[in-house]
């Protein structure tokens, strides 16, 4: 099966490990991710201003073009998961961003939101399914896994309609799927402290401790996440507390693709 | 513009209705920010309500919220308070000369490791 992917800049730089494991992993599942055509930076952060429409070009471009390549869009990243799909609801429910975007974009035919926007998370349950990626695991993860959601996976939910955002299980799931044991900790959808470290450098550290901290003392021998903005603070900002790693890495490890 | 007009105008663009909070103060208690943020996220709705943008316009919170959308997944009167954060930062950010980051801010962050993410978002959030 063909699906159309969007990787987004950061996967192509400082998170290069999260989409070649992906990639290698999907393979092996009978998925084979077609990156789309000139993407570009989806901006990373979806702006909740009414009035903004030349920040979600972008992401419209590549709804659009998913649209007449298979229909579904794949994504990775949380962070350009979160700004695609807002994006593509705006579209959909949203008569006057839907009516600016089209008027500027002047596509062949307007866009209105027909692209089903998939997380791998979501592919990997809905479209593999657990049970399959079960069966192919060679190397259980014989350790204790603890799932960071973050926030941009889940929230708001209205509109991500990930997973239940107080109480999420969709990680742990595959966890268990990967012969893990998964460690369900209080912090485990609580910000990282996200982007501010250019105006407050202490919040991300404080923020990301605590995460770590409440994952170790729930017993927690590492964490996933499917974010570089969680893994780059957990990391850097979390005194290496715990190791921090992509839930793609670990997929790959225990579907033995190396990469 | 008169105030009545930026009153409007901030409304408008944080697209959530401030008249429907009922007080209860849940996304100031789920807040991950809240003690770095001098106005809180339910007196950001409250302010807004009552007209007091001064203030808000001069606030310092506008920097420290995550836009981790704690506050609007707990609302339970659908009230949006983020975006209310947002929509005043965005009014700050806007005028001329007014960016909330320098590229001379930029350089003593970067470690080998910081995503291109981060500072996409930044750029996003504090500037236009
Ligand atoms: S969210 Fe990140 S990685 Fe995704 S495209 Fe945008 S900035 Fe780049
Ligand atoms: S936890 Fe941090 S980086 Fe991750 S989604 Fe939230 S703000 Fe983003
Ligand atoms: S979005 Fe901002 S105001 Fe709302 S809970 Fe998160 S940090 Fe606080
Ligand atoms: S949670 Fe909603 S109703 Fe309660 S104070 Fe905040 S904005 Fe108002």
């Amino acid at each position: 099966m063909k699906i159309s992917y969007y990787p987004g800049c950061t996967l192509k730089t400082k998170a290069k490990e999260l989409d070649v494991t992906a990639r290698l992993c999907a393979t092996a599942l009978g998925v084979e991710m077609e990156e789309i055509e000139n993407w570009q930076c989806c901006g990373a952060v979806y702006p909740t201003g009414t009035d903004e429409i030349a920040t979600k070009l972008s992401a419209v471009r590549a709804l659009d073009y998913a649209k007449h390549h298979g229909g579904k869009l794949l994504t990775l990243c949380s962070a350009c998961h979160n700004v695609i799909k807002r994006t593509n609801e705006d579209m959909k429910a949203d008569g006057d961003i839907c009516f600016r975007a089209n008027n500027y974009l002047k596509l062949d035919a307007p866009y209105k939101g027909e692209t089903e926007v998939l997380h791998y998370l979501e592919m990997l349950k809905n479209v593999v399914g657990f049970d399959n990626i079960k069966k192919a695991v060679v190397n259980p993860i014989n350790r204790k896994v603890g799932a960071y959601y973050g926030c941009l996976l889940l929230r708001p939910s209205g509109v991500m309609a990930f997973d239940n955002p107080e109480n999420p299980t969709i990680i742990e799931d595959f966890i268990k799927a990967i012969g893990g044991t998964p460690v369900t900790y209080p912090f485990r959808n609580e910000c990282c402290g996200a982007y501010v470290s250019l105006k407050n450098a202490e919040l991300p550290k404080q923020k990301s401790r605590k995460v770590l901290t409440s994952a170790k003392e729930k017993g927690a021998e590492e964490v996933i996440t499917a974010c570089p903005l969680c893994l780059y603070n957990l990391q850097v900002n979390g005194d290496n507390i715990l190791p921090v790693k992509y839930f793609t890495e670990l997929l790959a490890e225990a579907l033995g693709v190396k990469a | 513009m008169t105030k009545t007009e930026r009153i409007e105008n901030l409304n408008r663009l944080s697209g959530t209705d401030v008249r429907k909070c009922m007080k209860c103060g849940k996304c100031s208690g789920r807040c991950p920010a809240f003690k770095e943020m001098d106005i809180k996220p339910h007196q950001f709705v409250s302010m807004l309500g009552q007209g007091k943008i001064d203030e808000l316009l001069a606030c310092n919170a506008i920097w420290n919220c995550l836009s981790c959308m704690a506050c609007v997944e707990r609302c339970p009167r659908g009230v949006a308070p983020a975006a209310v954060v947002e929509a005043v930062r965005d009014t700050v950010v806007r005028a001329q000369g007014a960016n909330g980051i320098k590229a001379e801010d930029i350089p003593p962050i970067v470690d080998e490791y910081i995503p291109q993410q981060l500072l996409v978002s930044a750029y996003r959030k504090y500037n236009k």
